[in-house]
């Protein structure tokens, strides 16, 4: 395997292109977005470490990673499960409508994430279309945290659905023809056969959803409620700091959860390689 | 043959389960946009809509979106070619690194430009020793615009190059085609779709941009105001009905752009089936 | 004048007559050409009133100096304008909600150090207060500050590190309680713990306030500024909500300033001061209270006698000092306001 690989790499360099690619990309990345970033490191820069870690472990900050985190997991969840189904339903079957369901996913990506929240915020109030039905249950929505997930739900679905559904769709057929023709029932040949498969775009679907999630404001901001220490969202306490003219404050905290985003996207990055090598045999 | 999830019962309940939930989870918010928008009538969405000042951010919207496709599609192309044609040191790292924007709050984004471009900034400092100001005119929205939409096309075509393979591109190497030849012949037809759909997704989140775009952009009306500012403005001044007209707007583009790829992505399967 | 040629307007036009055809590109073209163009960043909600004086001012100026002339507008929160100026939106003019706001452009030397004597009345050319806006027949039967803080009541206002506005209300509340105890801080503050408890929901800003109060029928009173309560009651409908205006609370300024390092830059000098000066007669007075805030000019202040109910008013000079050190105790990070939420 390691050899194969080696040789690989070695007669891909036949193809041409490498300097051109190589000289757009890095000037690309340099200019529009690393050095960009420097100027977040410049104003750490002023701030001690202790008065760094004071702004970031401060208890309204630490609580509204609490709620961040915990909201982004649950649409993570949520996501996972619903993206799943419909890149499932969207591959394999067809049905009248069909395309216009499969038009709608992209919705969250094309809504400005402001109109998304003004929406949302409309309809899950208590006097909204859907919050009349739930509130009488039991459910309150909009202004709880139940509401934050939702919202992240919402704008990150379209990771989860547009990663597994290409792979969906370059699954073989007989790799669950030949399990089903072995006398294998739709569960077992599912979870045994065609969910190894999709493991990979699944979890990075899932991963990207959730990083989405830990950055977003705009659409959250309506329906949370920002009650302090109990739907106040990290964007929020970033914005805050901006009103308050305190860069250096806003810029440590927007450092937390680049960090946290930026290692998760590495983990999934390096994960996926891993799984793309394992399946073509050194073939990336 | 039977397949997984084939028989009447479970295809039935899921196609099922996944409409209602769409419906419920994506639908409805699309279809309260316009009802909101049409509330109070046609007439009223219109004058809303052929306002000045709407006319002018839904120019200056679209004229942002297509000035930003093309930078987007160049470098998306290029690093999806170096990342999975070559393999060199950094290459992960260099992979991970255009997910940034998707890791900066917009809000972030559009600071950390104001902070180097500003006036305050040092290239922003140095500009203006000349009298050019990119912050709070458009070559700022331009630039905020480009950093959060520059990954969509490369996220789009990366997985898909690496799947493919170089088998391909190689042989017509070996037989002699230059390697502008073998992009536009080998491997752009096998990535169209792919490049088609980052390009939709660029445009759409350049069109629909607000938290970066609200930082540099100073929101001057008839000058700076993009169409997602402009909607939140109307919101702002009590004036719903304008604010969903805009946000109607914004939704048709997206279903038109959505439209577009599913138009030409049925002819092409249709060329390639009498073929 | 302001931009080199590849980066001003011509070419955003240019672009636009190709993108929309002529007629929006004309509309846009002639009211750009060649004539003196003001830029006055302002705050969110005073959209209206500027859409409406802006003509008018067009207009007098025209009359008094024969020169046609044009008034763009750029709102935002009054903190976020401020930042804008400060890293290059060349406003000529500011016309803010929140004095520190203009302090700050002071301090980095783009506006004037006296630029509160630089025009009457602290430069605030019209005031407000805090007042209450209210369900039907006023339910809770809530009349003063007093009020606010019983166990069944609930508030609407947005959050004070966002938005100014809510400052004024957490300074209102703070001065009544000074004077109802005398000044024994141990019961301001818990006052003041039971007023913030009893807010339901912390919107960012005013509108979105606004919305949980109205359109989501949250809380039984809204909490903001009087022009803008009456505003809301006009909009939404006079028979469903009240205003109460309480007897005592803050005065709210209104503070204008020339952004002299951008007017002179866009030689703008003249037309600034003027537009500014324009705020303080007669004509833009009357616009003025027709948008529900408080003026100085006397014709105009006994037109409106009826529409603003006669309450002391404090200055939270008087009370708390300077901005400065208002910023410093109550809503810096750490500060009094965060003292008050914690748990």
């Amino acid at each position: 395997m390691k050899s194969l690989s080696f040789r690989q790499s070695g007669s891909a360099r036949v193809l041409p292109g490498f300097g051109l690619s190589m000289g757009i990309s890095v000037l690309f990345i340099s200019l529009v977005l690393l050095l960009p970033i420097t100027g977040l490191f410049g104003q750490l820069a002023g701030l001690s470490l202790a008065e760094y870690w004071s702004i970031v472990t401060e208890g309204r900050v630490v609580a509204s990673y609490a709620v961040t985190l915990g909201a982004a997991a649950v649409a993570a969840l949520i996501n996972a499960a619903f993206g799943l189904l419909l890149a499932w339903v969207l591959v394999r079957y067809e049905f009248p409508g069909k395309q216009l369901l499969d038009a709608l996913m992209d919705l969250p990506f094309a809504l400005p994430t402001a109109v998304a929240g003004i929406t949302l915020a409309t309809l899950y109030a208590s006097n909204g279309w859907m919050g009349r039905l739930l509130e009488p249950l039991g459910f309150q929505v909009a202004y709880t945290w139940v509401g934050i997930a939702l919202a992240m739900a919402f704008t990150s679905i379209p990771f989860v659905v547009r990663t597994v559904q290409p792979v969906l769709e370059d699954l073989p057929a007989e790799i669950d023809e030949a399990a089903m023709s072995l006398g294998a029932t739709d569960g077992v040949a599912f979870r045994r056969v065609i969910m190894p498969h999709l493991w990979p775009a699944l979890v990075t679907g899932t991963g990207l959803a959730f990083v989405r999630s830990l950055g977003e404001f705009g659409a959250i901001i309506f329906i949370a409620g920002n009650m302090p220490y109990e739907t106040e969202i990290t964007a929020l306490m970033i914005f805050v700091r901006l009103q308050e003219y305190d860069y250096a404050g806003a810029s440590a905290i927007a450092s937390v959860v680049l960090f946290t985003s930026l290692a998760l996207l590495l983990a999934i990055n390096v994960w996926q390689g891993r799984f793309v090598r394992r399946l073509h045999g050194g073939n990336s | 043959m039977r397949r997984v999830g084939d028989a009447p019962a479970v295809r039935g309940l899921l196609i099922l389960a996944a409409v209602l939930l769409s419906a419920l989870f994506l639908l409805l918010p699309l279809v309260a946009i316009f009802a909101q928008a049409l509330s109070s009538g046609v007439m009223v969405f219109w004058e809303n809509v052929s306002n000045v000042y709407t006319l002018h951010a839904i120019g200056l919207t679209l004229l942002i979106a297509l000035m930003t496709i093309p930078v987007c599609l160049v470098f998306g192309v290029a690093l999806a070619w170096l990342v999975t044609r070559f393999r060199f040191p950094g290459r992960r790292i260099l992979q991970t690194l255009i997910d940034i924007p998707f890791a900066v709050s917009p809000v972030v984004a559009g600071l950390v430009y104001l902070l180097l471009y500003g006036r305050n900034g040092w290239i922003g400092n140095f500009l203006d020793g000349y009298d050019i100001q990119l912050m709070f005119a458009w070559p700022g929205i331009l630039m905020v615009t480009i950093f959060v939409t520059c990954p969509f096309v490369a996220r789009e075509l990366i997985p898909l190059m690496q799947a493919q393979g170089t088998r391909e591109e190689e042989a017509a190497v070996t037989l002699g085609a230059s390697g502008w030849t073998v992009f536009r012949r080998v491997t752009l037809p096998n990535i169209k779709w792919a490049l088609l759909y980052g390009v939709i997704l660029t445009n759409a989140r350049a069109v629909g941009e607000f938290g970066a775009v609200s930082v540099v952009s100073g929101a001057i009306r008839g000058q700076t105001n993009t169409l997602p500012l402009h909607l939140e403005q109307l919101y702002q001044d009590y004036n719903a009905v304008g604010a969903f007209s805009s946000a109607a707007l914004l939704a048709l583009i997206a279903l038109l752009t959505l439209a577009t790829k599913a138009a030409l992505q049925r002819r092409a399967t249709r060329r390639e089936a009498i073929l | 004048m302001r931009l080199p040629l590849a980066l001003s307007a011509p070419f955003t036009r240019t672009a636009l007559a190709l993108a929309l055809g002529t007629a929006a590109a004309g509309a846009t073209g002639t009211a750009m050409a060649q004539e003196r163009e003001l830029l006055n960043s302002s705050y969110d909600i005073a959209r209206e009133l500027f859409a409406a004086i802006n003509p008018d001012f067009v207009e007098w100026w025209q009359e008094e100096h024969d020169e046609e002339v044009s008034v763009s507008q750029s709102h935002g929160g009054s903190s976020a304008q401020a930042r804008a100026i400060m890293q290059g939106l060349r406003a000529d003019v500011v016309t803010f909600n929140q004095v520190t706001d203009v302090d700050v452009l002071a301090d980095a030397g783009l506006v004037d150090e006296e630029w509160q004597d630089a025009f009457d009345n602290n430069a605030s050319p019209y005031y407000s207060t805090t007042a209450f806006l209210v369900r039907k027949d006023n339910p809770k039967g809530i009349e003063s500050w007093d009020d606010l803080v019983q166990e069944d009541v609930e508030l609407v206002f947005p959050n004070p590190k966002t938005s100014g506005n809510a400052r004024y209300t957490y300074l209102a509340a703070w001065g009544f309680a000074d004077r109802e105890f005398d000044g024994d801080e141990e019961q301001i503050q818990e006052f003041m713990r039971q007023l913030l408890a009893n807010v339901a929901v912390f919107d960012t800003g005013g509108r979105g306030a606004t919305t949980s109060f109205i359109e989501r029928g949250i809380g039984d009173v809204l909490i903001s500024f009087e022009s803008e309560v009456n505003n809301i009651r006009r909009e939404y409908g006079s028979d469903d909500y009240e205003v109460i205006v309480p007897p005592m609370s803050v005065l709210a300024e209104f503070p204008v300033a020339v952004v002299s390092e951008n007017a002179e830059r866009n030689g703008n000098e003249d037309l600034a001061q003027g537009y500014l000066d324009y705020l303080y007669t007669e004509e833009a007075q009357r616009t003025l209270a027709g948008f529900n805030y408080r003026v100085h000019n006397d014709a105009v202040v006994e037109e409106f006698a009826d529409e603003f109910p006669e309450t002391e008013l404090f200055n939270v000079d008087d009370v708390f000092g300077s901005w400065d050190e208002i910023m410093e105790t109550h809503f810096e990070s750490g500060g009094m306001l965060d003292q008050l939420q914690r748990r």
